[in-house]
Protein backbone atom coordinates (compact mmCIF):
# COMPACT_ATOMS: atom_id res chain seq x y z
CA UNK A 1 0.00 0.00 0.00
CA UNK A 2 1.46 3.21 -1.38
CA UNK A 3 1.21 6.18 1.62
CA UNK A 4 -1.52 8.12 1.45
CA UNK A 5 -0.74 11.40 2.61
CA UNK A 6 1.39 10.94 -0.43
CA UNK A 7 -0.41 10.17 -2.89
CA UNK A 8 -3.67 12.78 -1.74
CA UNK A 9 -0.98 15.55 -2.17
CA UNK A 10 0.75 13.74 -5.60
CA UNK A 11 -3.26 14.07 -6.70
CA UNK A 12 -4.03 17.23 -5.81
CA UNK A 13 -0.75 18.24 -7.43
CA UNK A 14 -1.80 16.48 -10.40
CA UNK A 15 -5.22 18.38 -10.32
CA UNK A 16 -3.85 21.88 -9.83
CA UNK A 17 -1.74 21.55 -13.11
CA UNK A 18 -4.61 20.20 -15.16
CA UNK A 19 -6.90 23.25 -14.23
CA UNK A 20 -4.02 25.39 -15.11
CA UNK A 21 -3.63 24.05 -18.56
CA UNK A 22 -6.96 23.37 -19.32
CA UNK A 23 -7.46 26.78 -18.77
CA UNK A 24 -4.91 28.17 -20.62
CA UNK A 25 -6.45 26.17 -23.69
CA UNK A 26 -9.52 28.67 -22.91
CA UNK A 27 -8.18 31.65 -22.43
CA UNK A 28 -10.83 33.36 -24.06
CA UNK A 29 -13.30 32.19 -21.29
CA UNK A 30 -11.53 34.12 -18.16
CA UNK A 31 -10.87 37.28 -20.12
CA UNK A 32 -14.57 37.89 -21.16
CA UNK A 33 -15.48 38.46 -17.32
CA UNK A 34 -13.17 41.26 -16.88
CA UNK A 35 -14.00 42.88 -20.16
CA UNK A 36 -17.34 42.64 -18.88
CA UNK A 37 -16.57 44.32 -15.36
CA UNK A 38 -14.81 46.64 -17.41
CA UNK A 39 -18.07 47.49 -19.35
CA UNK A 40 -20.33 47.79 -16.28
CA UNK A 41 -18.25 50.11 -14.80
CA UNK A 42 -18.24 52.63 -17.54
CA UNK A 43 -21.83 52.41 -18.34
CA UNK A 44 -22.76 54.27 -14.54
CA UNK A 45 -21.32 57.12 -15.59
CA UNK A 46 -22.75 56.88 -18.72
CA UNK A 47 -26.43 56.10 -17.72
CA UNK A 48 -26.41 57.86 -14.54
CA UNK A 49 -24.26 60.60 -13.90
CA UNK A 50 -20.06 61.41 -15.14
CA UNK A 51 -20.27 64.81 -12.56
CA UNK A 52 -17.06 63.49 -10.30
CA UNK A 53 -18.57 64.18 -7.15
CA UNK A 54 -21.50 61.88 -7.60
CA UNK A 55 -19.06 59.24 -8.90
CA UNK A 56 -16.82 59.13 -5.78
CA UNK A 57 -19.54 58.54 -4.01
CA UNK A 58 -20.88 55.78 -6.01
CA UNK A 59 -17.50 54.40 -7.14
CA UNK A 60 -17.35 51.60 -4.23
CA UNK A 61 -20.90 49.72 -4.26
CA UNK A 62 -20.40 50.39 -8.28
CA UNK A 63 -16.48 48.29 -8.14
CA UNK A 64 -18.35 46.02 -5.95
CA UNK A 65 -21.87 45.32 -7.99
CA UNK A 66 -19.24 44.78 -10.97
CA UNK A 67 -17.21 42.33 -9.59
CA UNK A 68 -20.28 40.24 -7.94
CA UNK A 69 -21.53 40.48 -11.61
CA UNK A 70 -18.64 39.61 -13.30
CA UNK A 71 -18.27 36.59 -11.26
CA UNK A 72 -20.95 35.23 -11.82
CA UNK A 73 -20.35 34.75 -15.45
CA UNK A 74 -17.26 32.72 -15.10
CA UNK A 75 -19.05 30.18 -13.11
CA UNK A 76 -20.32 27.91 -15.90
CA UNK A 77 -16.29 27.47 -16.49
CA UNK A 78 -15.79 25.86 -13.42
CA UNK A 79 -17.55 22.58 -13.55
CA UNK A 80 -19.37 22.72 -17.19
CA UNK A 81 -15.69 21.69 -19.16
CA UNK A 82 -15.18 18.94 -17.07
CA UNK A 83 -18.86 17.47 -16.70
CA UNK A 84 -18.61 17.50 -20.16
CA UNK A 85 -15.95 15.55 -20.89
CA UNK A 86 -16.25 12.88 -17.91
CA UNK A 87 -13.64 14.18 -15.78
CA UNK A 88 -15.84 15.14 -13.42
CA UNK A 89 -16.95 11.70 -12.47
CA UNK A 90 -13.93 10.65 -12.13
CA UNK A 91 -13.05 13.43 -10.08
CA UNK A 92 -16.03 12.20 -7.26
CA UNK A 93 -15.43 8.37 -7.61
CA UNK A 94 -11.22 9.66 -6.88
CA UNK A 95 -10.36 8.08 -3.49
CA UNK A 96 -9.09 10.96 -2.31
CA UNK A 97 -11.52 13.75 -0.29
CA UNK A 98 -13.58 15.76 -2.85
CA UNK A 99 -13.39 18.15 -0.29
CA UNK A 100 -10.18 18.88 -0.86
CA UNK A 101 -9.98 18.85 -4.88
CA UNK A 102 -12.98 21.34 -4.24
CA UNK A 103 -10.55 23.68 -3.03
CA UNK A 104 -7.61 23.16 -5.19
CA UNK A 105 -10.28 23.85 -7.74
CA UNK A 106 -11.66 26.91 -6.42
CA UNK A 107 -8.55 28.30 -5.77
CA UNK A 108 -7.50 27.83 -9.45
CA UNK A 109 -10.65 29.72 -10.44
CA UNK A 110 -9.83 32.40 -8.06
CA UNK A 111 -6.53 33.12 -9.30
CA UNK A 112 -8.00 33.20 -12.80
CA UNK A 113 -11.21 35.54 -12.37
CA UNK A 114 -11.19 36.72 -8.87
CA UNK A 115 -7.15 37.75 -8.99
CA UNK A 116 -7.07 39.64 -12.48
CA UNK A 117 -10.45 41.18 -11.32
CA UNK A 118 -9.03 42.44 -7.88
CA UNK A 119 -5.46 43.91 -10.25
CA UNK A 120 -7.29 46.04 -12.67
CA UNK A 121 -10.49 47.51 -10.28
CA UNK A 122 -7.62 49.89 -8.66
CA UNK A 123 -8.04 51.71 -12.55
CA UNK A 124 -11.50 51.07 -12.57
CA UNK A 125 -11.99 52.72 -9.53
CA UNK A 126 -9.97 55.76 -10.04
CA UNK A 127 -11.69 56.17 -13.59
CA UNK A 128 -15.09 56.34 -11.35
CA UNK A 129 -12.74 59.37 -9.37
CA UNK A 130 -12.78 57.29 -6.01
CA UNK A 131 -9.65 58.72 -3.54
CA UNK A 132 -6.37 57.22 -4.17
CA UNK A 133 -6.00 56.81 0.19
CA UNK A 134 -8.97 54.55 -0.05
CA UNK A 135 -7.63 51.89 -2.66
CA UNK A 136 -5.77 50.28 -0.09
CA UNK A 137 -9.07 49.07 1.77
CA UNK A 138 -11.01 48.76 -1.22
CA UNK A 139 -8.24 45.66 -2.63
CA UNK A 140 -7.91 44.05 0.77
CA UNK A 141 -11.93 43.63 0.72
CA UNK A 142 -11.70 42.77 -2.93
CA UNK A 143 -8.98 40.00 -1.46
CA UNK A 144 -11.31 38.84 1.39
CA UNK A 145 -14.26 39.20 -0.72
CA UNK A 146 -14.04 37.65 -4.22
CA UNK A 147 -12.88 34.44 -2.96
CA UNK A 148 -16.38 34.29 -0.64
CA UNK A 149 -18.08 35.01 -4.18
CA UNK A 150 -16.56 32.02 -5.98
CA UNK A 151 -16.89 29.56 -3.32
CA UNK A 152 -20.59 30.17 -2.69
CA UNK A 153 -20.66 30.31 -6.55
CA UNK A 154 -19.33 27.11 -6.77
CA UNK A 155 -22.34 25.72 -4.76
CA UNK A 156 -24.53 27.43 -7.45
CA UNK A 157 -22.56 25.86 -10.57
CA UNK A 158 -22.37 22.24 -8.58
CA UNK A 159 -25.97 22.20 -8.38
CA UNK A 160 -26.72 23.30 -12.16
CA UNK A 161 -24.21 21.94 -13.61
CA UNK A 162 -26.30 18.86 -15.28
CA UNK A 163 -28.28 22.11 -17.35
CA UNK A 164 -27.44 22.68 -20.63
CA UNK A 165 -27.61 26.66 -20.40
CA UNK A 166 -27.37 27.94 -16.88
CA UNK A 167 -26.35 31.33 -16.75
CA UNK A 168 -29.68 33.39 -15.27
CA UNK A 169 -30.44 30.32 -12.49
CA UNK A 170 -27.06 30.58 -11.35
CA UNK A 171 -27.61 33.94 -10.40
CA UNK A 172 -30.44 33.76 -9.42
CA UNK A 173 -29.57 30.90 -6.73
CA UNK A 174 -26.24 32.97 -5.70
CA UNK A 175 -26.52 36.68 -5.38
CA UNK A 176 -28.79 37.11 -2.90
CA UNK A 177 -26.62 34.73 -0.95
CA UNK A 178 -23.57 36.67 -1.85
CA UNK A 179 -25.27 39.62 0.02
CA UNK A 180 -23.59 40.13 2.93
CA UNK A 181 -20.04 40.14 1.25
CA UNK A 182 -21.10 42.87 -0.82
CA UNK A 183 -22.30 44.85 2.29
CA UNK A 184 -19.22 44.40 4.23
CA UNK A 185 -17.19 44.90 1.75
CA UNK A 186 -18.28 47.94 0.02
CA UNK A 187 -19.16 49.25 3.62
CA UNK A 188 -15.63 48.79 5.08
CA UNK A 189 -14.51 51.30 2.18
CA UNK A 190 -17.02 52.98 2.99
CA UNK A 191 -16.35 53.74 6.55
CA UNK A 192 -12.64 54.52 5.54
CA UNK A 193 -14.16 56.86 3.19
CA UNK A 194 -16.06 58.49 6.18
CA UNK A 195 -13.22 58.03 8.47
CA UNK A 196 -14.26 55.73 10.58
CA UNK A 197 -12.76 52.73 12.11
CA UNK A 198 -13.15 49.70 9.32
CA UNK A 199 -11.48 46.39 11.69
CA UNK A 200 -15.42 45.55 12.23
CA UNK A 201 -16.16 45.35 9.00
CA UNK A 202 -12.96 43.76 7.88
CA UNK A 203 -13.47 40.97 10.86
CA UNK A 204 -16.80 39.86 9.53
CA UNK A 205 -15.25 39.63 5.83
CA UNK A 206 -12.81 37.48 7.51
CA UNK A 207 -15.28 35.34 9.29
CA UNK A 208 -17.46 34.94 6.07
CA UNK A 209 -14.49 34.17 4.10
CA UNK A 210 -13.11 31.45 7.00
CA UNK A 211 -16.85 29.83 6.84
CA UNK A 212 -17.26 29.55 3.02
CA UNK A 213 -13.61 28.04 3.21
CA UNK A 214 -14.65 25.27 5.56
CA UNK A 215 -18.71 24.85 4.65
CA UNK A 216 -19.26 25.68 0.64
CA UNK A 217 -16.94 22.48 -0.06
CA UNK A 218 -19.02 20.38 1.80
CA UNK A 219 -22.37 21.36 0.28
CA UNK A 220 -20.48 21.84 -3.22
CA UNK A 221 -19.12 18.36 -3.12
CA UNK A 222 -22.79 16.94 -1.86
CA UNK A 223 -24.52 18.92 -5.39
CA UNK A 224 -21.59 17.50 -7.34
CA UNK A 225 -22.38 13.76 -6.23
CA UNK A 226 -25.54 14.30 -7.05
CA UNK A 227 -25.23 15.58 -10.37
CA UNK A 228 -23.06 13.54 -11.48
CA UNK A 229 -25.10 10.39 -9.85
CA UNK A 230 -28.39 11.32 -12.50
CA UNK B 1 -40.32 7.02 22.66
CA UNK B 2 -42.11 5.35 20.11
CA UNK B 3 -40.70 5.99 16.30
CA UNK B 4 -43.45 4.21 14.56
CA UNK B 5 -45.59 7.01 13.63
CA UNK B 6 -42.09 8.75 12.04
CA UNK B 7 -41.34 5.65 9.95
CA UNK B 8 -45.21 5.79 8.82
CA UNK B 9 -44.37 9.07 7.38
CA UNK B 10 -42.12 7.43 4.68
CA UNK B 11 -45.44 5.94 3.36
CA UNK B 12 -47.44 8.04 0.96
CA UNK B 13 -50.51 5.96 1.30
CA UNK B 14 -50.50 6.31 4.71
CA UNK B 15 -49.84 10.10 4.64
CA UNK B 16 -52.54 10.05 1.68
CA UNK B 17 -55.28 8.52 4.00
CA UNK B 18 -54.52 10.31 7.22
CA UNK B 19 -54.32 13.73 5.43
CA UNK B 20 -57.76 13.14 4.02
CA UNK B 21 -59.32 12.73 7.67
CA UNK B 22 -57.30 15.85 9.00
CA UNK B 23 -58.00 18.18 5.99
CA UNK B 24 -61.43 19.27 6.36
CA UNK B 25 -60.77 19.90 10.23
CA UNK B 26 -57.96 22.68 8.86
CA UNK B 27 -60.03 23.90 6.45
CA UNK B 28 -62.84 24.29 8.80
CA UNK B 29 -60.45 26.44 11.42
CA UNK B 30 -58.37 27.86 9.30
CA UNK B 31 -61.75 29.73 7.79
CA UNK B 32 -63.66 30.05 11.03
CA UNK B 33 -60.43 31.67 12.94
CA UNK B 34 -59.48 33.71 9.73
CA UNK B 35 -62.87 35.23 9.42
CA UNK B 36 -63.27 35.58 13.80
CA UNK B 37 -59.78 37.32 13.95
CA UNK B 38 -60.36 39.67 10.43
CA UNK B 39 -63.69 40.73 12.03
CA UNK B 40 -62.84 41.22 15.77
CA UNK B 41 -59.27 43.14 14.30
CA UNK B 42 -60.70 45.30 12.00
CA UNK B 43 -63.75 46.21 13.41
CA UNK B 44 -63.79 45.96 17.31
CA UNK B 45 -59.99 46.05 18.26
CA UNK B 46 -59.18 49.65 19.59
CA UNK B 47 -57.49 51.89 17.64
CA UNK B 48 -53.99 52.80 18.15
CA UNK B 49 -53.56 56.25 19.71
CA UNK B 50 -50.84 57.09 17.18
CA UNK B 51 -51.62 55.53 13.78
CA UNK B 52 -55.28 55.51 14.12
CA UNK B 53 -56.99 52.76 12.09
CA UNK B 54 -54.07 52.43 9.71
CA UNK B 55 -52.24 49.95 12.01
CA UNK B 56 -55.21 47.49 11.84
CA UNK B 57 -53.29 46.25 8.60
CA UNK B 58 -51.10 44.47 11.26
CA UNK B 59 -53.63 41.95 11.28
CA UNK B 60 -52.70 40.69 7.82
CA UNK B 61 -48.88 41.83 7.62
CA UNK B 62 -47.70 39.99 11.07
CA UNK B 63 -48.76 36.48 10.32
CA UNK B 64 -48.09 36.68 6.94
CA UNK B 65 -44.47 37.78 8.22
CA UNK B 66 -44.32 35.12 10.51
CA UNK B 67 -45.44 32.54 7.74
CA UNK B 68 -43.62 33.60 5.02
CA UNK B 69 -40.02 32.88 7.69
CA UNK B 70 -41.57 29.90 9.12
CA UNK B 71 -42.29 28.37 5.78
CA UNK B 72 -38.74 28.57 5.05
CA UNK B 73 -37.42 26.64 8.22
CA UNK B 74 -39.60 24.20 7.80
CA UNK B 75 -39.05 23.72 4.23
CA UNK B 76 -35.09 23.54 5.98
CA UNK B 77 -35.71 21.02 8.49
CA UNK B 78 -37.84 18.81 5.55
CA UNK B 79 -34.37 19.24 3.51
CA UNK B 80 -32.55 17.41 6.59
CA UNK B 81 -34.89 14.40 6.55
CA UNK B 82 -35.05 14.66 2.66
CA UNK B 83 -31.06 14.08 2.24
CA UNK B 84 -30.25 11.80 5.95
CA UNK B 85 -33.50 9.90 6.04
CA UNK B 86 -34.81 9.85 2.07
CA UNK B 87 -38.05 9.99 2.53
CA UNK B 88 -39.99 11.35 -0.28
CA UNK B 89 -42.59 12.99 1.48
CA UNK B 90 -40.05 15.53 2.80
CA UNK B 91 -39.18 16.26 -1.20
CA UNK B 92 -43.33 16.45 -1.64
CA UNK B 93 -43.36 18.81 1.00
CA UNK B 94 -40.79 21.18 -0.15
CA UNK B 95 -41.93 21.39 -3.62
CA UNK B 96 -45.56 22.09 -2.59
CA UNK B 97 -44.82 24.70 0.36
CA UNK B 98 -41.87 27.12 -1.88
CA UNK B 99 -44.51 28.64 -3.80
CA UNK B 100 -46.42 29.35 -0.69
CA UNK B 101 -43.87 30.38 0.86
CA UNK B 102 -42.90 33.15 -1.86
CA UNK B 103 -47.16 33.90 -2.03
CA UNK B 104 -46.79 34.89 1.93
CA UNK B 105 -43.52 36.53 1.68
CA UNK B 106 -44.75 38.30 -1.32
CA UNK B 107 -47.91 39.57 1.12
CA UNK B 108 -46.16 40.48 4.06
CA UNK B 109 -44.10 43.09 1.39
CA UNK B 110 -46.89 44.52 0.08
CA UNK B 111 -49.15 44.74 3.51
CA UNK B 112 -45.73 46.41 4.94
CA UNK B 113 -45.78 49.00 1.73
CA UNK B 114 -49.16 49.46 1.92
CA UNK B 115 -48.96 50.21 6.19
CA UNK B 116 -45.43 52.55 5.24
CA UNK B 117 -47.05 54.84 2.97
CA UNK B 118 -49.66 56.56 6.12
CA UNK B 119 -47.21 55.64 9.00
CA UNK B 120 -43.41 56.53 7.03
CA UNK B 121 -44.50 58.20 4.33
CA UNK B 122 -43.44 56.37 1.48
CA UNK B 123 -43.97 53.17 0.11
CA UNK B 124 -41.08 51.42 0.49
CA UNK B 125 -37.32 52.16 2.70
CA UNK B 126 -34.64 50.34 2.31
CA UNK B 127 -34.77 49.46 6.24
CA UNK B 128 -33.20 46.07 7.54
CA UNK B 129 -35.82 44.23 7.99
CA UNK B 130 -37.40 44.83 4.89
CA UNK B 131 -34.59 44.42 2.81
CA UNK B 132 -34.12 40.49 4.64
CA UNK B 133 -37.93 39.62 3.86
CA UNK B 134 -36.82 40.80 0.17
CA UNK B 135 -33.56 38.53 0.06
CA UNK B 136 -35.94 35.96 1.83
CA UNK B 137 -38.36 36.21 -1.42
CA UNK B 138 -35.31 35.83 -3.90
CA UNK B 139 -34.17 32.83 -1.68
CA UNK B 140 -37.69 31.31 -2.47
CA UNK B 141 -37.79 31.89 -6.28
CA UNK B 142 -34.30 30.56 -6.40
CA UNK B 143 -35.68 27.08 -5.18
CA UNK B 144 -38.65 27.35 -6.76
CA UNK B 145 -36.97 27.88 -10.37
CA UNK B 146 -34.05 25.02 -9.55
CA UNK B 147 -37.19 23.01 -9.06
CA UNK B 148 -38.78 23.65 -12.54
CA UNK B 149 -34.95 23.72 -14.35
CA UNK B 150 -34.11 20.41 -13.48
CA UNK B 151 -36.42 18.25 -15.21
CA UNK B 152 -35.51 15.20 -13.36
CA UNK B 153 -37.30 14.40 -10.51
CA UNK B 154 -34.99 13.04 -8.34
CA UNK B 155 -32.70 15.09 -8.98
CA UNK B 156 -34.94 18.22 -8.88
CA UNK B 157 -35.64 17.17 -5.13
CA UNK B 158 -32.54 16.71 -3.55
CA UNK B 159 -30.60 19.81 -5.44
CA UNK B 160 -33.13 21.61 -3.87
CA UNK B 161 -32.93 20.34 -0.43
CA UNK B 162 -29.31 21.10 -0.84
CA UNK B 163 -30.10 24.58 -1.33
CA UNK B 164 -32.47 25.26 1.07
CA UNK B 165 -30.30 23.94 3.15
CA UNK B 166 -27.69 26.50 2.34
CA UNK B 167 -29.85 29.18 2.55
CA UNK B 168 -30.95 28.45 6.11
CA UNK B 169 -27.37 28.83 7.09
CA UNK B 170 -27.04 32.44 5.31
CA UNK B 171 -30.63 33.93 6.36
CA UNK B 172 -29.10 34.65 10.08
CA UNK B 173 -26.02 35.97 7.98
CA UNK B 174 -28.51 37.96 6.08
CA UNK B 175 -30.36 39.17 8.60
CA UNK B 176 -27.72 40.44 10.91
CA UNK B 177 -25.80 41.77 8.61
CA UNK B 178 -28.73 44.14 6.98
CA UNK B 179 -29.57 44.12 10.66
CA UNK B 180 -25.91 46.39 10.66
CA UNK B 181 -26.31 48.05 7.84
CA UNK B 182 -29.36 50.29 8.07
CA UNK B 183 -32.40 49.67 10.35
CA UNK B 184 -35.81 51.78 10.66
CA UNK B 185 -38.52 48.91 11.05
CA UNK B 186 -40.45 48.59 14.78
CA UNK B 187 -38.84 45.67 16.87
CA UNK B 188 -40.85 42.69 16.28
CA UNK B 189 -44.55 42.63 17.54
CA UNK B 190 -44.27 39.25 19.59
CA UNK B 191 -41.35 37.42 21.23
CA UNK B 192 -42.04 34.09 22.66
CA UNK B 193 -39.53 35.46 26.19
CA UNK B 194 -41.73 38.77 26.71
CA UNK B 195 -45.21 39.99 27.32
CA UNK B 196 -46.21 42.11 23.84
CA UNK B 197 -45.91 45.89 24.43
CA UNK B 198 -49.32 45.58 22.85
CA UNK B 199 -53.07 45.57 24.98
CA UNK B 200 -55.02 42.37 25.18
CA UNK B 201 -57.64 43.47 23.03
CA UNK B 202 -55.09 44.67 20.26
CA UNK B 203 -52.86 41.44 20.50
CA UNK B 204 -55.48 38.46 21.04
CA UNK B 205 -57.05 39.08 17.63
CA UNK B 206 -53.84 38.95 16.04
CA UNK B 207 -53.05 35.64 18.05
CA UNK B 208 -56.21 34.31 16.40
CA UNK B 209 -55.24 35.48 13.22
CA UNK B 210 -51.74 33.94 13.67
CA UNK B 211 -53.15 30.56 14.39
CA UNK B 212 -55.44 30.53 11.83
CA UNK B 213 -53.20 31.49 8.97
CA UNK B 214 -51.47 28.36 10.12
CA UNK B 215 -54.23 26.30 9.80
CA UNK B 216 -54.96 27.72 6.58
CA UNK B 217 -51.63 27.11 5.38
CA UNK B 218 -51.59 23.44 6.74
CA UNK B 219 -55.07 22.74 4.62
CA UNK B 220 -53.27 24.71 1.52
CA UNK B 221 -50.07 22.60 2.06
CA UNK B 222 -51.75 19.32 2.26
CA UNK B 223 -53.84 19.72 -0.42
CA UNK B 224 -50.87 20.48 -2.59
CA UNK B 225 -49.10 17.67 -0.95
CA UNK B 226 -52.23 15.02 -1.95
CA UNK B 227 -52.43 15.95 -5.58
CA UNK B 228 -48.35 15.99 -5.79
CA UNK B 229 -48.39 12.24 -3.89
CA UNK B 230 -51.49 11.17 -6.40
CA UNK B 231 -49.15 12.48 -9.59
CA UNK B 232 -45.75 11.14 -8.60
CA UNK B 233 -47.38 7.66 -6.97
CA UNK B 234 -49.71 7.42 -9.94
CA UNK B 235 -48.09 4.19 -11.15
CA UNK B 236 -48.30 2.28 -7.78
CA UNK B 237 -51.07 0.18 -6.89
CA UNK B 238 -53.52 1.84 -4.23
CA UNK B 239 -53.89 4.87 -6.54
CA UNK B 240 -54.77 3.03 -8.98
CA UNK B 241 -57.03 0.96 -7.07
CA UNK B 242 -58.15 4.52 -5.25
CA UNK B 243 -59.23 6.18 -8.94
Amino acid sequence: MTNTSNSLSSVLKVILVREYLCASRHRQAFINPLVFFAIIIALFPLGVSPEPGFLSLAAVGVVWVGALLSSMLSLDNLFMKDYEDGSLEQMVLSAQPLYLILLVKSFVHWTLTGLPLILISPLLALMLHLDFQHLPVLLLTLIMGTPVINLIGGIGAALTVSLRSSGVLVSLLVLPLTIPVLIFGSGAVQASIDGSVINGHLAILAMLLMLSLTLAPFATSAALKLSVSN
Amino acid sequence: MNWTFFHKLGSPKWFYDISGKLLPWFIFFGFSLLIAGMIWGLAFAPKDYQQGDSFRIIYLHVPSAILAQSCYMMMAAAALVSLVWKMKLADVFIYSAAPIGALFTFLALFTGAVWGKPTWGTWWVWDARLTAMLVLLFLYFGVISLQSALEDAQLASKATSILVLVGVVNIPIIKYSVDWWNTLHQPATFKLTEKPAMVPEMWIPLLVMVIGIYCFFTAVILMRMRNEILLRERKTKWVDALL
